[in-house]
């Protein structure tokens, strides 16, 4: 077992696979036990510059069950930010106030930076439209809880693959066991060559498709994803694909016992209300994992578990 | 005709000469290196025939050497480049520029959403390919093709 001890957690690539799954055993560990007060003397400190739901309340969620204090902000216009205090000094003041820092940030690399400037460790929660290695932890806990195994899994990643910072990440973590991964999304919105090529490189097998009935019946995860209007400079772009692919209770036919839907939340309307009541649907689970695995990665690198 | 050939290469003293400039480089090799600010001779010399470039570039600068820093700009922006240094009219050194495997404050991050370009940091890039060259911020984690 390796010791994480002040080890930050930036990007998906910072740790190995053995400790992600050494985080996932133990979360496991906090899902049948979740309150446990190991980090009562301990300060989290959740700085978030831009916002958040989910992250924020299941990172803050986690440090209370750990027994930690939460100090932080979700705004940063009431912050000295807006006096114009840079990034450097926001986190060397916040590290001298904590134990360690969850942050989230709209510039790609803050966290990275924050990392190397803060004296106490950092948990990249999102970084812009380029890591959020915690939802990707937590979408591995998911999958390896509803199928039993993260090994030889066909992996289905449906909608917007182009921007998805999500499906990416998950895409490098599922390359460690082996996966066969299936590519659903409009040609405006495929995955791109690097991911592709890093599919390749591991020696694993992808497929490419426009239509989703085709995949569903030979898929373990279905991993859907939110057509970002955000991410459209072009409104009318945005129109064309936003509601290519809307998973519903009739397109599940057929599918295979063991399948799961996933998607990282929130949805707009890419899965219809109808899934939600099939024994398919494991978004609301898969969100609730989260707590779990922020509390293995916060008692992991705080050195009590 | 030799007179010719020894306006062009003719002798320094002290300094560098760098050989081997891709034609189009030349000016940003002078950029990069803020050969404007010199003092003492430039001798800057482009579109001359070479066998292996096609058309290459020559710069001599007098009484001035330059740093590994500086060297490695000049192989990203010249990868062909040769490097000589001259001391008392005698070659001392004669290499090859070489990309190296981190760049440290060498090029600028093209991502607009990079930390980098928004706060006083000194980009910092992994580089994955050297012909062409391909480099990852180790920021923003964008992999990219620069120009220096």
């Amino acid at each position: 077992m390796t010791n994480l001890k002040g080890k930050n957690l930036i990007s998906i690539t910072d740790y190995s696979k053995e400790e992600y799954i050494q985080i996932l055993d133990l979360a496991k560990e906090f899902e049948l036990n979740p309150k446990q007060p190991i980090l009562t003397d301990k300060v989290v400190a959740s700085i978030f510059f831009e916002p958040s739901t989910r992250t924020r309340l299941s990172f803050e969620s986690a440090a209370n069950m750990l027994g930690a204090r939460v100090i932080g902000f979700s705004n940063p216009a009431a912050t000295s930010l807006q006096k114009g205090e840079s990034l450097h000094d926001t986190i060397q003041m916040v590290a001298s106030y904590s134990d360690i820092i969850v942050m989230r940030h709209p510039r790609d690399g803050a966290a990275r930076y924050a990392s190397e400037v803060s004296s106490v460790p950092v948990i990249n929660a999102g970084d812009g439209a380029n890591q959020h290695p915690t939802q990707c932890m937590l979408d591995l806990y998911s999958i390896r809880k509803t199928q039993g195994t993260l090994d030889n899994l066909n992996i289905t990643m449906v909608g917007d693959l182009k921007y998805g910072r999500t499906v990416h990440s998950l895409v490098q973590a599922m390359s460690n066991f082996k996966a066969t991964f299936h590519f659903v999304s409009p040609k405006e919105l495929e995955m791109p060559e690097s991911v592709k090529m890093h599919v390749k490189r591991m020696g694993l097998k992808y497929h490419e498709y426009t239509n989703l009935e085709d995949i569903v019946p030979f898929s373990d995860i279905i991993y859907m994803t939110r057509i970002q209007k955000e991410r459209f400079s072009d409104p009318m772009e945005y129109e064309k694909v936003k509601n290519c692919y809307i998973l519903d209770a009739a397109t599940l036919q057929g599918c295979k016992e063991n399948m799961r839907v996933l998607h990282p939340l929130p949805r707009v309307n890419e899965i219809a209300m109808n899934v939600d009541t099939t024994p398919y649907a494991y978004y609301f689970q898969q969100a609730q994992n989260g707590v779990y695995v922020r509390q293995a990665l916060i008692s992991a690198i705080m050195g009590v578990k | 005709m030799d007179n010719k050939k020894e306006l062009i290469v003719s002798a320094i003293e002290n300094g560098t000469v760098i050989d081997h400039i891709p034609a189009e480089a030349v000016y940003r090799v002078v950029n990069i290196l803020n050969l404007n600010l010199h003092e003492d001779e430039v001798l800057i010399g482009t579109n001359l025939a070479s066998k292996k470039l096609g058309k290459k570039g020559i710069i001599k600068i007098k009484n001035r050497y330059f740093a590994q820093n500086e060297i490695d700009k000049i192989a990203v922006a010249a990868p062909s480049a040769t490097l000589i240094e001259i001391k008392d009219y005698q070659k001392v050194v004669k290499r090859q520029v070489e990309i190296p495997d981190i760049l440290q404050a060498i090029v600028k991050c093209i991502n607009p959403n990079c930390i980098t370009n928004i706060e006083d940091i000194s980009t910092r890039f992994t580089v994955i390919d050297k012909q062409p060259l391909k480099i990852k911020c180790h920021y923003c984690e964008k992999t990219q093709e620069p120009l220096a």
